[in-house]
């Protein structure tokens, strides 16, 4: 098994070191959200605030996942992922994109040999109420579009339930359905609710071969926040201790502005270290991030709020 | 060289007028010394020197002692909730000009802006609204009309929060109807002789508070004064040993917060991760200048190596410099006396066997400054784990069982404040009964509010203050 970054996961990691990983799990939840606001008082300025938005970008999986989705919507939105801004040749493109697997070809042809990757959302997004054959089927049809990246639900069903065997076991089924393609795993941290489930469930992903974990689907309200993605740093770096194997994180569910982009960034420098600062370890998902990103840079270079009309739609 | 280097974010110091020369402020106005004698302020960020400030004599304390008889005479008879509209004026006040304080104590005393900012400013606003609440509620307080004030008092604070232990001294003693002669450490007088501007902003009644800044001699002279009817320190063990002879004879109330050398414990069933917060916020908390501060780290023998390690790794990330950066984590060390005291603790420490794990990272050639540091492998009777070092020096111990932890934790002189780290709540409560300290958190660290009692057991002194109990410490109740 191994990632897009050429790491190989020596495993599957086996259900019974995985077993004794959750045991250990034990989160404070008033020492979290006091890290995170000490980390929220840092203060991002001119030169250092351009570097994060160009980040920022970079690391945009630009998404849209919805039911009125259509082959032109898509169209427009690679366009704006391969050149964010065509005024600006400097702002780089954005990671990928990210869509349902039947608009997965459409993109495909778009993106073509770019740097931008065409991400699909499989396992019955955003429920994954089904059975596994069904979760296998859906990804090994994004995957024949021609899908880079898939991003799954894990199955929060079973976990509440008890049957983190079952979580792990689902995963580990849809990773070896992905092949070399990369995985992300979403948690749906809003629903786990407890920092320790989020932790655990961090864990079960990681040791089942996930190479991303996800915060959200972004179809709930709660989506991300900054504490979950602390708490999933941890994890991160608890597992790459043990195994070698450094993972990346998504967060994705209603960032929306450059501020709070940022945030996310101070985070990972800090907790988990600069090599995460990279596209292959960190990924922004969102639909209108992306827009107030380059408004900021726009104005750190022009010193000029402008409209969102000069800015092509995605 | 980092990947992403934060830009430097200086807060302007525009917003500070410093004067070159200050006396002292009596009768409610600043007067010319009698003592001819001045000495520097100095920025240890940078060795500037900020300002030359008075150190009063004999006749300076004996002006603004008088004064503050007099003073007492009008406010032992204004109405309670007079005292207490005085006070809300002086906390709105502060509170409107937060900025500028909390630039001054940066400038002055070197510590980081986001502390002064986030913590010294706000908790001394707090302090004053919280005594201005009490004020014209002392008797139902003690159930009793007959609670008097000492009359005069003399407070003397350290140079670790300065504008703060003013705050905690002299709030209380206005609220409950005491007169006051205040003299700030001699490396950190800025803020108080900026509050000093506020009391004649207000129009707080002439005499009502007193400041007189100066050295230890200064302070000695306030301490032998007769006209004074009751002192407040907070500061060194030595130094509080010293007032407490001075003044044994005397009918004389006193209240001494003294040193610290507190135990956080962690046990091995804590959520490591924030106990390693916990930690360094315990101890790198204003450069370890924090009495109460949690310098002796109690590791349960079996993650000694995993807490060492995540430790190490965290703290590696801690910002030392420029303490007006916001972005600063860890700022100067208050003064060179300071600095070489730290330097030399931590060289015995090393003599004695010591395992010494410092932070890279670079140092601005001017100013005082001193690494975050670790020591491990310690035995219990070396001096770096008895003796209070007041910087940003963590000393590990190791403990087998919570019977162990405790004994550790109480085999010091001190008393005033201990952590412990578990997620089972019975063991929380087990420990805090037997850990001989006023203050115990769990699962947290340096936690302060004004309605909390604060205060040491054994040599870390006596009395409390914040709270109710605070309130004793300015009143004589009798029945």
């Amino acid at each position: 098994m191994s990632n897009i970054n050429g790491q190989t996961l020596t495993s599957p990691f086996s259900w019974a070191s995985t077993i004794e990983l959750l045991d250990g799990v034990k989160v404070d939840e008033i020492g979290v959200k006091e890290r995170v606001s000490s980390l929220s008082t840092r203060s991002i300025k001119r030169e250092s605030k351009l570097q994060a938005l160009n980040y920022v970008v970079s690391m945009c999986d630009l998404t849209t996942l919805e039911g009125e989705d259509t082959e032109g919507k898509v169209l427009q939105m690679t366009a704006k992922a391969m050149r964010p801004d065509p005024t600006d040749d400097d702002v780089p493109s954005a990671a990928a994109v990210c869509v349902y697997p039947s608009l997965v070809s459409i993109a495909k042809e778009m993106t073509g040999n770019s740097n931008v990757k065409v991400a699909s959302v499989s396992s019955y997004f955003p429920s994954g109420q089904v059975p596994l054959e069904s979760k296998l089927l859906d990804t090994k049809y994004a995957i024949d579009e021609g899908a880079d990246e898939i991003d799954i639900v894990i199955n929060r069903k079973a976990f509440f339930e008890g049957d983190y065997r079952k979580v792990f076991d689902e995963i580990v089924a849809l990773k070896e359905a992905c092949k070399d393609k990369h995985l992300k795993t979403i948690l749906e941290v809003g629903e786990l609710r407890t920092y320790e489930n989020i932790k655990k469930a961090s864990l079960i992903s990681l040791a089942a071969g996930s190479d991303f974990i996800k915060t959200s689907t972004g179809k709930i309200s709660n989506g991300s926040s900054k504490e979950a993605c602390l708490v999933m740093s941890k994890a991160v770096y608890e597992f790459k201790e043990i195994t070698g194997f450094s993972a990346g994180i998504k967060v994705a569910g209603g960032i929306r502005n450059a501020k709070d982009a940022i945030r996310y960034l101070i985070i990972v420098k800090e907790e988990l270290g600069e090599d995460w600062l990279d596209a292959n370890y960190f990924r922004f998902g969102a639909s209108s991030l992306l827009d107030d990103v380059l408004k900021q840079i726009r104005k750190l270079k022009t010193n000029a709020y402008q409209s969102s009309y000069y800015f092509p739609r995605g | 060289m980092d990947k992403w280097e934060y830009s430097e974010s200086i807060e302007s110091d525009s917003i500070v007028s410093i004067q070159s020369k200050y006396g002292h402020f009596i009768d409610g106005k600043f007067s010319t010394p009698n003592s001819k004698k001045y000495l520097k302020t100095v920025s240890p960020s940078t060795e500037e020197v900020l300002a030359s400030i008075s150190v009063g004599n004999k006749n300076d304390v004996d002006s603004a002692v008088n004064s503050a008889k007099e003073g007492f005479k009008i406010w032992s008879k204004t109405s309670p909730s007079e005292r207490a509209k005085y006070l809300y004026k002086l906390a709105r006040l502060i509170q409107e000009r937060s900025r500028e304080f909390a630039v001054l104590e940066s400038m002055d005393g070197g510590k980081p802006i986001k502390e002064s900012r986030d913590f010294d400013l706000p908790q001394v606003a707090a302090n004053f609204f919280y005594f201005a609440g009490w004020a014209d509620k002392l008797d139902i307080s003690w159930g009793t009309k007959e609670i008097k004030p000492y009359g005069v008092v003399g407070q003397i604070i350290p140079w670790n929060f300065p504008l703060l232990m003013l705050a905690w001294k002299v709030a209380p003693a206005l609220a409950t109807g005491n007169t006051v002669v205040l003299k700030p450490a001699e490396t950190t007088p800025l803020t108080a002789l900026l509050f000093a501007e506020l009391c004649e902003e207000v129009g707080l009644p002439k005499g009502v508070f007193n400041l007189v800044t100066g050295d230890g001699t200064t302070g000695s002279e306030l301490v032998n004064h007769e006209g004074i009817s009751k002192i407040a320190f907070t500061g060194s063990t030595s130094v509080g040993k010293y007032i407490q002879n001075a003044v044994g004879e005397r009918d004389i109330g006193l209240t001494l917060e003294l040193g610290g050398k507190a135990a956080n414990i962690v046990y091995n069933d804590a959520a490591l991760d924030q106990a390693v917060e916990g930690v360094v916020n315990g101890i790198f908390f204003n450069q370890g200048h924090v009495c109460c501060a949690g310098s002796r780290l109690l590791l349960q023998e079996d993650i000694h190596d995993e807490f060492i390690n995540k430790l190490e790794k965290r703290m590696q990330t801690l910002r030392v410099g420029n303490p007006l950066d916001k972005n600063t984590d860890i700022g100067a060390i208050n003064s060179k006396e300071q600095l070489d005291k730290i330097t030399s603790l931590v060289n015995e420490g090393v003599n004695d066997g010591g395992e010494l794990f410092q932070i890279e990272c670079a140092l601005p050639s001017e100013g005082y400054w001193y690494r975050p540091s670790l020591f491990t492998n310690v035995q219990p009777s070396y001096n770096i784990a008895r003796e209070e070092i007041f910087g940003p020096v963590l000393t590990t111990l190791t403990f087998r069982t919570p019977e162990e932890a405790v004994e550790i934790a109480n085999n010091t002189e001190y008393g005033l404040s201990a952590g412990v780290w578990t997620e089972k709540g019975s063991k929380i409560l087990w420990t805090a009964d037997r850990l001989d300290a006023g203050v115990i958190w769990a699962n947290t660290f340096n936690k302060f509010d004004p309605s909390s009692p604060f205060g040491g057991y054994k040599e870390s002194g006596f009395g409390r203050e914040g709270g109710r109990h605070g309130l004793l410490s300015y009143l004589k109740v009798r029945s």
